[in-house]
């Protein structure tokens, strides 16, 4: 009970939207494709779909292929961004549309109605029409409608993209929580990271045409295999450095910085070029002027970003450099500890430390 | 105080010409309705007399009664609407399958396909009914190509026949069909045709269940638009129907040229207008209630 992705490639004229992708989702899934817009997400989604046909490679649901099948015949439903709900018909004829063209008794497609609709706590508005709903209600009934075929893959395109912010956070995590409770395998098409790293079990990275990098939300934060993926999640810091030693840990040396970088990577090969990553949280900020030693860099406040629960604070580093660190404000007045042009420390710890190929 | 006024000037032009064009024009017809036949220039006499301070009413509704009597003018009446209304039809069904194909095209080449719709009426209204005259006479072009190729022996008999009036209005008004249905298709949002597919429905359950209902609008626009102007028209009657013809257009030109009794014709045009009141008040609350619900 899996669906599988085999060297799925397809092209537009000269445009190669989605190239050589592999995939395998298991059974109750919630997978993310995440990437930037034109990276292929929504192109491979429309081939689960059946919108799209690929040029090569194979689609198979529980093992059967399921590329000859038109849309009408595949057990995949999707959810579309802004839900393209039927303006013409009540909440109930939408969910109802569905499982009426499988032939179902009256009886049979009022009880699914009823079903879904007490899943997505809507059945007060089942007379209304989609425009007579507010957003997050339309996703909804959107969500029921995909649901009312009870289909082996659930397919859910930008689900958030036309809710506003407070609203997004909540019906990411309700959305999650019916999805789990119907148990069906559900793949998410987003370009937002928060939204992909909440609602997913894991996450593909996309980025022109190709997967970067599949992992659960934790792996691709904290060992994001190439800059693409380092830099597309999260923000982080890239210094780019010189192996000089190898034993037990690896010290490199910074580039245009008189100080050295100790890691525990130890892939790295002696004269070997790379680039020195850290996440902004895992650096710490200090007002001291600390003696200088490995995983240390001084400079000068150049911005303060203050966000409330943390600041980001940008340091120029002696060689003009910006680097990111984030500051946890613990007390009330921590933002008023620091100022502008304020010489500071940079540390971190060697598990912080991770090293990305440059060639990328 | 200033913003109403400036609104007034917005509002004022189309009232304006609402009055100069259609009020005015339409209160001196109602007025030669009410008037009894004279011979004289004008030919109808007055309604009213002011003769030494004294008010006299002179009008009458004779001539309106006169068109109960004598069924020539019941019988145009039924007769434009039926013949508008199977023309309506046909011009729908020819029409929407052209629309729904021009807003489906790429974007680059459907406005060169609009342009093909509309181009037929740069050329006079009057010239193209007349070319319908060369292609469906007897010995026309239509014939002619149809006996060459051995399909008929005997020439069909299709000029002044309802078959060319059908012909006339269909052909003749089909880009107003075309155009509002058009304007409609090409709105309609793609992704509920895909969640129709999605969900189990196959190509003509999506037509019937989502593109169908959601062109409704385009769809009666677009009938109103070929039935109101073909119940009232004349020159297709004329040059391609025959003498038995009757179309209240024809009846009401024959009324004021041929008979010159223009208080009678006056009196068809006020009915053909109450008549045709009836679909547009429809139109008009049809529209209502879908905004009414959809917004």
């Amino acid at each position: 009970m899996s669906v599988e992705i085999l060297n799925v490639s397809k092209s537009f004229g000269d445009t190669h939207a989605v190239q050589d992708v592999s995939l395998t989702i298991e059974q109750g899934e919630i997978f993310a494709l995440l990437g930037g817009s034109g990276c292929g997400k929504t192109t491979l989604l429309r081939m689960l779909a059946g919108f799209e046909s690929p040029d090569s490679g194979d689609v198979r649901i529980n093992g059967e292929s399921i590329l000859a099948l038109p849309p009408f015949h595949r057990h995949v439903n999707m959810m579309f961004q802004s839900y393209a709900l039927f303006p013409h018909m009540t909440v109930e004829k939408n969910i109802a549309f569905g499982p009426a063209q499988d032939g179902l008794s009256k009886q049979e497609i009022a009880e699914r109605v009823d079903e879904v609709l007490e899943l997505v706590q809507m059945e007060r508005y089942r007379k209304r029409k989609p425009a007579q709903l507010s957003g997050g209600q339309q996703q909804r009934i959107a969500l029921a409608r995909s649901l009312a075929k009870k289909p082996s893959l659930l397919l859910l395109d930008e689900p958030m993209a036309a809710l506003d912010k407070k609203l997004r956070m909540r019906m990411q995590l309700e959305l999650v929580s019916i999805v789990e409770q119907v148990g069906v395998t559900c793949i998410i098409v987003t370009h937002d990271q928060e939204e992909a790293m909440t609602m997913s079990n894991r996450i593909a990275i996309m980025d022109a045409g190709r997967i970067r990098q599949v992992g659960t939300p934790q792996e691709i934060y904290e060992y994001p295999n190439s800059r693409m993926t380092a830099e597309f999640v999260g923000s982080i810091n890239l210094l780019p450095a010189t192996v000089t030693a190898c034993a037990e840990s690896t010290t490199l040396q910074l580039k245009d910085a008189a100080s050295t970088v100790v890691c525990r990577d130890t892939r790295a090969r002696e004269g070997e070029a790379y680039l020195v990553a850290i996440r902004p949280e895992k650096v710490a900020l200090s007002t001291e002027d600390e003696a200088a030693g490995p995983n240390c860099l001084r400079g000068v406040i150049d911005d303060i970003a203050y966000l409330g629960s943390h600041s980001v604070v940008h340091v120029r580093l002696e060689n003009g450099k910006i680097m990111q660190a984030h500051m946890s404000n613990v007390s009330r007045d921590a933002r008023t500890q620091i100022d502008f042009e304020q010489p500071v420390t940079l540390s971190w710890e060697p598990e912080s430390v991770l090293l990305i190929s440059e060639d990328d | 105080m200033s913003f109403l006024r400036r609104r007034i000037w917005v509002i004022l032009p189309p009232y304006l010409w609402l009055l100069i064009f259609f009020a005015l024009p339409f209160a001196f017809i109602l007025k030669i309705s009410l008037a009894e036949t004279a011979v004289a220039m004008p030919p109808y006499g007055d309604i009213w007399s002011w003769t030494s301070g004294k008010f006299e009413w002179l009008g009458s509704l004779d001539n309106f009664r006169f068109l109960l009597d004598d069924e020539i003018y019941v019988l145009s009446y039924l007769n434009s609407l039926k013949l508008a209304a199977i023309s309506t039809l046909i011009a729908l069904l020819i029409g929407y399958p052209m629309a729904l194909a021009i807003a489906r095209m790429p974007e680059s080449i459907r406005s060169f396909m609009l342009l093909l719709v509309i181009l037929p009426s740069w050329t006079s209204f009057l010239i193209r009914i007349y070319a319908w005259i060369g292609l469906l006479k007897n010995n026309g072009l239509i014939n002619h190509l149809l006996m060459s190729i051995g399909v008929i022996d005997e020439p069909i008999v299709m000029l002044h026949t309802n078959f060319a009036i059908y012909v006339g209005i269909v052909y003749g008004y089909l880009p107003f069909m075309i155009l509002p249905i058009y304007a409609n298709l090409v709105k309609l949002d793609l992704r509920l045709i895909e969640a129709a597919q999605d969900l189990g429905a196959r190509p003509a359950r999506v037509f019937f269940s989502i593109t169908l209902p959601l062109s409704l609008s385009g769809i009666f626009a677009g009938c109103f638009l070929v039935f109101i102007p073909s119940v009232g028209e004349f020159i297709i009657p004329d040059l391609l129907g025959g003498p038995d013809t009757l179309m209240i257009g024809k009846t009401l030109w024959q009324e004021f040229f041929t008979n010159r009794d223009w208080p009678v014709a006056s009196a068809i045009a006020v009915v053909m207008l109450a008549i045709l009141m009836v679909p547009i008040y429809i139109y008009r609350r049809i529209e209502l209630k879908r905004l009414g619900i959809e917004g």
